[in-house]
């Protein structure tokens, strides 16, 4: 008798433990699922930002018909890796950023520009997306390491393998130089 | 590090049932004492505490912002804070953005507010407007989003609550007993014998009338400080550069305004203690806050790294074999490599110019938010002019014009 309910004990015990492991894996998860999708509404807002951007200057900055172009086109191929993968879409949003920042490199030579209202709020707008795009990612990051952790280390890692849960892929910006925010000088 | 939110609300939970625990204690002892019965005590100690619970959850946070004398804001209004609160919040991975109040005074403070992280506010004066660059604000802000993540607010609020709870009945037991000296004669003859011991009882029971208030105080301020100490690693580990925070901390800490909306009962939800003395010894056992210098020198040490556990490690460095600040959960499911990020390109723009600007920028939306009209003389002058004079007639500084103000 009493080794029947040791035996059941156990396989309560372990119908907890289990439970409990894979609830906790449905919520790594779906915050990773929930923080992309944060992600993908500070991209979009991006783009949709930029045109206003390359319209409210193209008046003030004729001689830098290059650097416009480069951003218009980096958007353009942003915009088309969207849902070709994690990797694809951060190394096109990558460049992007870097045209941006060059951009407002380029902007700061330009006093017309730099009191126009428009051209500061659409600046700080933009400053600010990249900025939210950077915590989202930070965010995003967070949570595929917790995933990732729980997916391979033990005991998850049997729970993981039963039900099918994948590691998942990190946002990586292509190069590390990218990484670094540009000093402005004004001297 | 996520993790640590779910390991805080189990925690909590235990403090305030600790609390609890010694507010009933103290209220069987009271009843034993003046009752003679001590589920009396109980009764009476469960009602001051429920109604006062019941009044700060109902209320609370309205009745605190108005105190503060709070006024909402509206993204319109200050879009850089806004974009600033937006994006502690994507960092901090809260499920809503919580509202934004802006108080008038030119002491630079900030607290957070809301037992819930669904309906949590986050206040700043006007003079933390001014005063602080991007970097700093976000640092800030991203200390108070660490408070309402950790539910500090809720946590504060609630021990706060039964800590004063247990004051107001000490202090009803201490009058009781001044003026009802006559308490303890009827109290032998109801029981007969045994004097002896019901002296000793008696001296008992007010050892811990004095004691009991001193000790949920004393738990209370303690772990107020703690909670400063893990919010500010939160504002670390979401902006990912320590030195926005310190650099902030240093110019609030360093401003000679007092914060004069601020009282005793509000103070610890504050970023920097508002009622904080200069004589005061820094590492006062009965102040809400840690000293400043000493948050600032943790921040400062934390270098290229940014998470918990190194938090923890400077920590145990500064003070030194006395464990760390950061709960073990937390640190068992904490990344291991969290490196911090470079300043904002704002930060190379000239400070004085900036501090120019952003003084025009605060002036004037506390102007808009005041209802002051702005009114445009012939000669050329602008101003605006409060609220009181409309309806009214004044006189033009420059050139003599007298002018009429529309009225509401």
């Amino acid at each position: 008798m009493i080794a029947l309910y040791v035996v059941i004990g156990v396989v309560v015990v372990l119908a907890i433990i289990l439970f409990m492991q894979y609830n906790s894996l449905v919520r790594q998860r779906n915050q990773v699922q929930n923080s992309w999708s944060q992600i993908d509404v500070q991209l979009k807002r991006r783009h949709d930002l930029i045109p206003n951007l390359i319209e409210t200057v193209k008046g003030y900055m004729k001689h830098e018909r290059e650097t416009l172009e480069s951003v218009t086109n980096a958007r353009t191929s942003a915009v088309e890796a969207g849902g070709r993968g994690v990797g694809q879409q951060a190394k096109a949003e990558g460049e992007l950023s870097g045209m941006l920042t060059r951009f407002f490199a380029v902007a700061e030579n330009y006093p017309d520009l730099k009191a126009n209202q428009n051209f500061l709020a659409l600046q700080e707008e933009l400053t600010s997306t990249e900025n939210k795009i950077g915590f989202a990612r930070q965010f995003y990051n967070d949570s595929v390491l917790n995933l990732n952790n729980k997916v391979q280390q033990f005991p998850s890692n049997i729970v993981a393998g039963m039900f099918g849960f994948k590691v998942g892929e990190f946002f990586e910006l292509e190069a590390p130089a990218e990484r670094e925010v540009p000093k402005v000088s004004f001297t | 590090m996520w993790e640590q939110i779910r390991a805080n609300k189990i925690k909590s939970v235990w403090v305030i049932v600790g609390m609890g625990v010694l507010l009933l204690g103290f209220g069987y002892l009271i009843g034993e004492l003046f009752f003679e019965s001590g589920i009396a005590g109980i009764v009476l100690a469960s009602i001051v505490w429920l109604i006062m619970n019941l009044v700060a959850f109902f209320q609370g946070d309205q009745v605190f912002l108005s105190v503060s004398k709070a006024k909402k804001l509206e993204r319109s209004d200050h879009p850089k804070l806004f974009n600033t609160v937006e994006e502690m919040t994507i960092a901090s991975g809260l499920p809503k953005m919580p509202d934004i109040y802006i108080i008038d005074e030119p002491a630079p403070n900030a607290f957070a507010m809301g037992r819930d992280p669904n309906k949590a506010a986050i206040a700043v004066t006007s003079g933390l407007l001014q005063r602080l660059n991007r970097d700093e604000l976000q640092g800030v802000i991203a200390h108070e989003i660490g408070h309402i993540k950790n539910r500090d607010v809720l946590l504060m609020v609630i021990s706060g609550i039964t800590m004063g709870a247990i004051v107001l009945l000490a202090d009803f037991a201490l009058i009781y007993l001044i003026l009802g000296g006559a308490g303890g004669g009827r109290r032998s003859s109801s029981s007969g014998g045994g004097g002896q011991g019901q002296i000793i009882i008696l001296i008992v029971g007010i050892a811990f009338i004095i004691l009991a208030p001193i000790i949920a105080r004393l738990l209370y301020f303690a772990m107020s400080r703690k909670r400063e100490y893990l919010a500010d690693a939160s504002s670390a580990l979401y902006t990912r550069y320590p030195e926005g925070l310190a650099s902030a901390l240093e110019k609030i800490s360093s401003s000679t305004n007092v914060l004069k909306s601020a009282n005793r009962v509000t103070a610890p939800m504050y970023i920097v203690n508002p009622l904080h003395k200069p004589g005061l010894k820094a590492s006062d056992l009965s102040s809400t806050h840690p000293p400043t210098s000493e948050r600032i020198r943790i921040l400062r040490s934390m270098g290229s790294s940014a998470s918990f556990a190194d938090y923890n490690r400077i920590y145990s460095e500064v003070h030194k074999g006395g464990g760390g600040v950061i709960p073990q959960s937390a640190l068992a499911g904490a990344a291991g490599l969290v490196e911090t990020r470079g300043a904002s390109a704002e930060e190379a723009r000239p400070e004085k110019i900036e501090k120019l600007e952003r003084t025009r920028e605060v002036s004037d939306l506390v102007e808009k938010l005041n209802d002051y009209t702005a009114l445009a003389c012939k000669c050329g002058a602008k101003f605006k002019v409060p609220t009181d004079f409309k309806g009214k007639s004044i006189k033009c500084p420059r050139c003599g014009t007298v002018n009429h103000i529309p009225g509401r």
